[in-house]
């Protein structure tokens, strides 16, 4: 077998071009499947961690994804909100460490406006426990002081220019984000930026973010969703009324053990008077993916797809190949080769060939990661690992080479019938 | 005229053949059909085969690569029958070196490395220059200048070799090793009419120095003239397809 490797690599050799050009074929196609497959794992990675270090999610009794819908991804709206006599019973169970109210419903061009408290920026947790941090400034300070104080997000600050002391006005509604229905601004009372959150590749970057209170200043002269006619109360004045929250959207919660959380999540559900849905952030967001995963997995059904296409260019160059090699065969033979060694000569050119096709396409993937991993964090949060191939990267990449060897056997097999056909019978 | 003058030599003949008849596979009658066939141990002889006389046949019979369908084919006191496939192609690289009428070379190595691939293949070869004390390469070179290929000749591709250089190292490719048999089959055919005789003559005279038995195979009779003896394919082959074929 010794002079078959040999005399393989020199036929190699002696064809580079048509050969460089189908290896760099395989070698795209390996990359394109590697990288669906790796930015679908980091994709699923990071949406399953959109909302970590969270260990219950409360709103109103209704549907676990609706709930998360709306509290976490700001997309539609809560059918009802929560009293603030809820949220107190909340924070006062004992298994509660800490309690964070949202509170949804007003917009900034386009943008959700987040009514929160300063807590927000301690507990909200992303990725592998990663917390926000400020690009710019700071996080608004507690009413009364930070009454008309707001962090915006950094798709927010990027998409509109802002800078920190710019003043924005906030509008009523946010049905259907840009393009939905504002009812009205609330351009009495604009708020200050004072901080820049920096890019996390979650809602939070797409947010504006002000204390409780804030909301309830910028409707005490509103009732029902429109401003009470006559009634105009400045912003200077606004502070003389009670701006203690009524009620909010929802709340993230986070226990002090995390063994407690089906049991607490059991207590909220029952707990009177209010109904009240208590949801694991983790498994609902599972839910969701399954259901926005299929296109994923089509993604990777294409993208072996395209590996296929890549080995049937390779197989179609080696036998093409073959026609104008018949006579190289005979003088093989004659000179002592058996079929079986003609057999694995042109099967050790299709494995040596795809075997170059799919280290090229990880030498692609590696590549590419390391010049494309700043961009795509920075643009889109989307942390891709240049790390070793993953088990499911390996089981693909296994399969690519069980596919080149299935596929080697095209050519072997037919050079095996010609130089059985053949003989010492040179054919040109 | 075919048959062989017996007991010229003490060792067994080279090739012997009897009662062989071989019909290709989906063919209708035999196109081979050959009583007798002798070729001694250091014997050459002129094989005179025009195209369609069975040649391709016989020459693929000898070497091993196809089995007749009845009777005995021997090569170096070997019957070809009792050997596996593998071992027949072990066979062939041990003892037999063809030479083609075109293309007997591989493209891709260069004139060295086609020579030597002979050796690759046959372990019995290599062995062979190791009891004589020589080493490969030096056997490349000896044969190299013998055939009057220069150095510089030897490390190029063979696709950029002219055709009498081809035919040159083809044959030093068939010597290489000293095997027992050397089947050339119209290798002069794509030469000038000037350098035919002069590769002819430097075959005799190679295999007589390596003591290697000739069946050169051709349908130009002119050539003929410094063999042992010349047989006449048509003359030996009593296969009425192959008589059918040539009318």
């Amino acid at each position: 077998m010794t002079p078959v490797l040999a005399l393989s690599l020199r036929s190699i050799g002696n064809r580079r071009l048509s050969v460089a050009l189908t290896v760099i074929a395989v070698a795209l196609s390996v990359a394109l499947l590697l990288g669906v497959e790796r930015l679908r794992n980091d994709a699923r990675e990071g949406f399953a961690q959109t909302i970590s270090g969270t260990d219950l999610v409360v709103g109103a009794r209704g549907g676990a994804v609706q709930l998360l819908l709306y509290s976490v991804f700001h997309i539609g709206n809560a059918s009802n909100n929560v009293s603030w006599q809820s949220m107190q019973r909340l924070a006062a169970l004992p298994q509660v460490q800490w309690l964070v109210p949202i509170s949804l419903g007003d917009s900034h061009r386009g943008m959700r406006v987040v009514g929160t408290t300063a807590d927000f920026f301690t507990h909200y947790r992303h990725g592998a426990g990663r917390a926000l941090g400020f690009a710019q400034g700071r996080a608004f300070a507690a009413a009364p002081d930070g009454l008309f104080e707001a962090v915006v997000g950094a798709e927010v600050a990027a998409r509109f220019g802002y800078r920190i002391g710019q003043r924005i006005v906030l509008s009523h509604g946010s049905l259907g984000g840009e393009g939905g229905p504002r009812f009205a601004d609330h351009a009495d009372k604009p708020f200050t930026i004072v901080g820049v959150l920096g890019r996390t590749g979650t809602p939070v970057d797409r947010s504006v973010l002000v204390g409780l209170e804030g909301i309830e200043a910028i409707h005490v002269d509103w009732h029902g969703g429109a401003p009470i006619p006559g009634l105009s109360i400045a912003p200077e004045h606004v502070r003389k009324f009670d701006l203690s929250p009524k009620s909010v959207t929802a709340a993230l919660i986070g226990l002090d053990s995390r063994v407690a959380v089906f049991r607490v999540q059991r207590q909220i559900n029952t707990m009177g008077p209010e109904p009240l849905s208590a949801i694991l952030p983790g498994a609902t967001l599972q839910e969701l993916w399954s259901l926005v995963g299929v296109a994923e997995r089509a993604l990777l059904a294409v993208s072996a797809l395209v590996v296929a296409v890549g080995l049937a260019g390779l197989v179609a160059v080696v036998v093409a190949s073959l026609g104008e090699r018949r006579r190289e065969l005979a003088i093989l033979r004659a000179l002592g080769a058996s079929p079986l060694q003609i057999f694995a000569l042109l099967a050790l050119e299709s494995v040596l060939l795809s075997l170059a096709g799919i280290a090229g396409g990880l030498g692609l993937l590696y590549g590419a990661i390391a010049l494309a991993a700043p961009w795509l964090s920075a643009s889109y949060g989307l942390d891709l690992a240049a790390g070793w191939p993953s088990a499911g990267e390996w089981r693909l990449l296994g399969a690519v080479l069980g596919a080149s060897l299935a596929a080697s056997l095209v050519p072997a097999w037919r050079a095996y019938r010609y130089s059985l056909a053949d003989g010492l019978t040179i054919r040109i | 005229m075919a048959e062989a003058p017996r007991g010229r030599g003490q060792a067994a003949p080279m090739v012997m053949a009897a009662g062989m008849r071989y019909r290709w596979p989906k063919a209708r009658t035999d196109c081979l059909v050959i009583d007798e066939l002798v070729l001694e141990a250091g014997e050459r002889v002129f094989l005179r085969g025009p195209s369609g006389s069975g040649k391709s046949t016989l020459l693929s019979l000898i070497g091993g690569v196809i089995q007749p369908g009845a009777g005995t084919i021997s090569v170096a006191g070997q019957p070809l029958a009792s050997l596996s496939a593998g071992a027949r192609d072990r066979f062939r690289a041990d003892h037999v070196g063809f030479v083609f009428q075109l293309f007997n070379l591989l493209p891709y190595l260069s004139g060295r490395d086609n020579i030597l691939l002979a050796c690759r293949f046959s372990a019995a070869r290599r062995s062979r220059l190791a009891e004589a004390g020589v080493s490969p390469e030096a056997e490349v070179a000896r044969l190299a200048a013998r055939l009057d290929l220069a150095r510089e000749v030897l490390a190029r591709p063979a696709a950029e070799l002219s055709v009498g250089q081809q035919q040159r190292v083809a044959a030093a490719r068939a010597l290489i090793g000293r095997p027992g048999l050397v089947i050339a089959d119209e290798p002069t055919s794509a030469l000038d009419a000037d350098r035919q005789q002069a590769f002819v003559d430097l075959l005799l005279g190679e295999c007589a120095v390596s003591g290697a038995a000739l069946l050169f195979v051709s349908h130009d009779l002119r050539l003929a003239a410094h063999f042992d003896r010349v047989l006449d394919l048509e003359a030996i082959n009593h296969a009425a397809g192959a008589a059918e074929q040539r009318a």
